[in-house]
């Protein structure tokens, strides 16, 4: 009789593999492919010596970062210090929990899956705030301090957009809100928010051009100065599987998840995931796309943009979207 | 079933033991900490309760929120928590005096006559399914019945909101501010003046 229990404790444990051990999988190619879309944007050649066309040299970084002394600062506080990197690296695998993939392919496909995301996306900026505190150093602090102010501005702006999607789908389930976009993907009616989304993305995982808590030119290395090894691997890990599943949260929300762009023949034979895939690798370029082109934000500059910009326009645009509906009595039920 | 029974008890007493390492802790930062321990286990219990709507409000608001701002204040101050210990035995009889009040309450609540209770007097451990989410739920009936006091609360915000807009606002004067849009409107011939320089003169 306790053998239920079990089964289903197993299968849960393998879904949970099979989610986790592809994303960490992908973060190792995404470090590479960035290294290599850099080094052709400044012509350069990128890595190139381990392994064919240098594919292994994220495998080759990852063994020799583990294998490093872990060096803890004496100053530091010990518990939060190991705390923080342990944290970010949850928190950005736990959001993967109600991703759907294809129809059906998700671990957990909860009622309140965005809120779910959305919260798991507020928690990111712990590790970092523990971080900067527990280092006991001046420039992690800093960085720290400037990271929690610009994830809680930057997310207001993105509950904004989430709530503009949420008007146009009647339903927070990430698999309805896909199926929602068969007959238009939400990026072309809703465009503005899409760019919105898509530059708070940037803000919240604090990658530049407003990567300001790591800000090597000012502030060393930002929150992670003082970590090495295996800590800082958490936190590198970390921040490129948040990466991934924002970029997963902007194609379910705006690019129609798994559906193909048009139900056509040769197209709508393709399996959804590799649809999923495809876009979410769309979206991982053009983050490293922002990255190889633009200069870094001044932080006044970054603040104005989320509150003065951002703010007043999503507002408007969830008025606007509401009114349409009801004026055309288009909401759904 | 055992596992919602003991995914309970692993919450709730979480949530206990760090509100109570939130009063005894020495270092404010790990108050704040275990603040937000006792938050997220608040939240798993709605979970359990089978509103995950709350649950995840809880988390956004309080915890992705309230708690950053709290955690940023705490850090900053550089609060001497000794000193702010000295004034324990004098707050002491006060505190008590609260928690009497609310263990009162409390005991009011569980010795009352409950049958009138939707849930005739067993609080459940187990999810109630419906069919209808309790997202669309709270909806209905905020929107609905409680309309004015929502906006209500809405205003009290916004009141609060302005007050300390007006206490922090100052206006220093001779601060350099950048004006973006005109920033942008510059171009070559607004931005530079072209000069025919004489041999010998200078402008």
């Amino acid at each position: 009789m306790n053998y239920d229990i079990f089964i289903t404790g197993l299968i849960i444990i393998a879904q949970i593999l099979a989610v986790i051990v592809p994303v960490l999988i992908s973060v190792a190619f995404l470090v590479y492919a960035e290294r290599k879309v850099l080094a052709l944007i400044q012509l350069r050649r990128g890595p190139n010596i381990v392994g064919p066309f240098g594919i292994l040299q994220s495998f080759a970084d990852a063994l020799k970062l583990i294998t490093k002394e872990n060096i803890i600062p004496s100053g530091s506080n010990k518990i939060v210090f190991i705390l923080a990197p342990i944290i970010t690296m949850v928190l950005s695998l736990a959001g993967w929990a109600v991703i759907p993939f294809a129809p059906g392919w998700v671990v957990s496909d909860i009622n309140v899956g965005i809120m779910y995301l959305f919260a798991v996306s507020s928690l990111g900026v712990y590790g970092i705030i523990m971080a900067g505190w527990a280092s006991n150093s001046q420039y992690p602090f800093l960085g720290a301090l400037r990271s929690a102010a610009q994830m809680v501005s930057y997310e207001v702006s993105i509950g904004f957009v989430i709530i503009t999607v949420l008007l146009c789908v009647g339903s927070l389930n990430l698999s309805k809100i896909v199926l929602a976009q068969q007959t238009v993907w939400f990026a072309i009616p809703l465009l503005p928010m899409f760019i919105i989304f898509f530059i708070s993305a940037l803000a919240e995982t604090n990658r530049l051009p407003f990567d300001l808590p790591e800000d090597e030119s000012t502030l060393v290395a930002g929150f992670f100065t003082e970590y090495s090894s295996a800590s800082f691997v958490l936190f590198f890990l970390g921040e490129y599987a948040s990466m991934i599943l924002m970029s997963s949260m902007t194609v379910i929300l705006f690019l129609g998840g798994w559906l193909p762009p048009f139900d056509v023949y040769p197209l709508n034979v393709v399996p959804g995931v590799i649809w999923f895939t495809v876009k979410v690798i769309f979206i991982l370029f053009l983050f490293i796309w922002v990255r190889g082109t633009f200069p870094r934000y001044r932080y006044d500059q970054l603040m104005r943009l989320g509150w003065k910009v951002f703010l007043p326009f999503s507002l408007f645009w969830v008025v606007a979207t509401s009114g349409f509906l009801v004026y055309f009595d288009m909401l759904p039920n | 079933m055992v596992i919602y029974s003991l995914t309970f008890y692993l919450f709730s007493s979480v949530a206990v033991l760090s509100a109570l390492m939130v009063i005894s802790a020495k270092n404010p930062v790990h108050s704040v900490l275990f603040l937000i321990l006792s938050f997220v286990n608040a939240s798993g219990l709605f979970v359990l309760l089978g509103a995950e709507f709350l649950a995840m409000i809880l988390v956004v608001v309080y915890v992705g929120a309230v708690a950053v701002l709290f955690l940023f204040v705490v850090m900053m101050l550089d609060i001497n928590f000794v000193k702010l210990r000295e004034g324990f035995l004098q707050y002491l009889p006060f505190g008590a005096l609260l928690g009497i009040v609310l263990v009162i309450e409390l005991g009011i609540l569980f010795l009352t006559d409950r049958s009138s209770n939707i849930y005739n007097n067993q609080i459940p451990l187990q999810p109630i399914v419906s069919e209808v989410e309790n997202t669309k739920m709270i909806g209905q009936i905020l929107y609905t019945e409680y309309f004015y006091l929502f906006q209500i609360c809405g205003i009290i915000l916004l009141v609060a909101m302005i007050g300390s807009i007006t206490l922090t606002l100052r206006d220093k004067g001779g601060v350099k501010r950048q004006n973006i849009d005109s920033q942008n409107t510059v171009d070559a011939s607004t931005a530079i003046e072209k000069k025919k320089v004489k041999i010998g003169e200078g402008i």
